[in-house]
């Protein structure tokens, strides 16, 4: 092999499953683990739309809605995620503050709009950038989980903070679209499929330097 | 000697000749869009299966102990996971509840169960039967565990009740916290690559037919 090539390109597709390659002609189903074959995830761009624009819609009660009910004998406290960061400022732990801030305000935000910049690029066939989009990708599959922080918190002081003389935390609507965000945000970045972002860089980005050994080894520490 | 088959970057198709890595710990990098394929460790299915064992007894163990009791004026709460989704569901709040048991205890549960269903067979040089439903139940659970998230998730909660009341952190604390270091340590073990390769190199007499 002179110069490198995708699986697409020689009709061979990778098993989602145990990734064995097999020819699309030859197989519909994976000769190892029988999984259907397909190029690419089916309909993974239509599904990551939908999924993402309902994350999107569910984002504005998330953050409005309060997520938590304080009674207490002085009256009803609401809270919502932005004031349950305040709340933590102020009663001295601005490091956690600072943590539950980027958990819950700047990564959803963060992770929509990266995830409708790799939608559009896709679409408009865009072949700059490709590694970066790429890493971009990878970097949305590790950090969409850190949004669950509030749920948690939530489910946590509901349960615990039950004395009726003195305080009763109950949740409020806002941790169930706040949860669904995080769940509609993740089901979307699984949904799409990072090769769209190379199959129109091809003829830009193949390294054609070599051989036949192409996996670098790294060592780790 | 025999060249292997070619394999097919996940990430972004790049048709490749897997290398034979040889440096325990070294792992494999696509050269096009830098995606991890596959890394090399010596006895790796062993300590697949110990750190699989460990994690499932910490994973009861941080079950069965409470997280966090709180002391609000001679008031003593405590409350373990389950109480907590407990809590939440006889409240009506079963979304709530079921997303936090689901990423906190079924997830890991289902995954670490499925790693000890595929692995333990393997080891002995044998396929497990439905190897191939039980790894997929294992590749859906893994996003989905999120016992990381949990432990900040308690530790932001103690900070924010300890100005109200005397906190308490519970022995599970420091089970999940164990369970945390166990998970990314298997995360770093396992890979699909590997425990397929396995599979292609096990008997097939018992379950020939992954599916
Ligand atoms: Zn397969
Ligand atoms: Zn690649």
């Amino acid at each position: 092999m002179s110069r490198r090539h995708t699986a697409a390109s020689q009709g061979l597709a990778v098993c989602e499953v145990c990734g064995q390659l097999a020819s699309l002609e030859q197989h519909e189903h994976c000769p190892r683990c029988q999984a259907p074959l397909h190029l690419r995830k089916p309909d993974s761009l239509a599904r990551t739309w939908a999924l993402m624009l309902a994350a999107y819609v569910l984002y504005l009660p998330a953050n409005l809605l309060p997520i938590m009910e304080t009674r207490s004998p002085f009256g009803t406290q609401h809270d919502t995620i932005m004031s349950g960061v305040v709340v933590l400022w102020d009663t001295g732990s601005w490091e956690l503050a600072l943590v539950v801030f980027c958990a819950s305000i700047v990564l959803p935000m963060l992770k929509l709009f990266s995830l409708t910049y790799l939608l559009l690029s896709v679409h408009r066939g865009s072949h700059r950038n490709t590694r970066q989009r790429a890493r971009l990708y990878r970097l949305l599959e590790l950090i969409g989980r850190w949004s669950m922080l509030d749920v948690y918190v939530v489910t946590l002081l509901v349960a615990l903070v039950q004395v009726q003389s003195l305080a009763i935390i109950s949740p409020g609507p806002g941790v169930v679209a706040f949860g669904a965000v995080v769940v509609l945000s993740m089901l979307a970045t699984m949904a799409f499929d990072p090769r769209l972002i190379w199959d129109r860089a091809v003829p830009q980005t193949v390294p054609s330097d070599t051989s036949a050994a192409s996996a670098e080894e790294h060592r780790h520490a | 000697m025999p060249t292997a088959p070619l394999t097919a970057c996940h990430e972004c198709d790049l048709l490749l000749q897997p290398v034979a890595l040889t440096l325990p710990g070294s792992r494999a990098h696509c050269p096009r869009c830098g995606a991890r394929l596959y890394s090399f460790h010596r006895d790796r299915l062993e300590k697949i299966l110990a750190l699989t064992l460990a994690a499932l007894v910490l994973l009861l163990t941080a079950n069965l102990y409470p997280i966090v009791g709180l002391n609000i004026q001679g008031n003593y709460t405590e409350t373990t996971v389950i109480g907590a989704v407990r809590h939440l569901w006889q409240d009506g709040r079963e979304a709530l509840g079921g997303l936090v048991l689901l990423t906190t205890v079924l997830m890991p549960a289902i995954e670490l169960g499925a790693v000890l269903w595929l692995v333990l067979p393997l080891w002995q040089g044998r396929r497990s039967p439905a190897f191939a439903p039980v790894f997929r139940a294992f590749r859906l659970a893994h996003p989905w565990a999120m016992v990381e998230v949990f432990i900040l998730g308690v530790l932001v909660s103690l900070v924010k009740l300890a100005h109200l009341a005397d906190v308490l952190p519970g022995p599970a604390i420091w089970c999940f916290g164990g369970l945390m270091l166990l998970l990314a340590a298997l995360a770093g073990l396992l890979d699909g690559h590997t425990l397929w390769q396995a599979w292609d190199e096990a008997h097939p007499d018992d379950g020939a037919k992954p599916a």
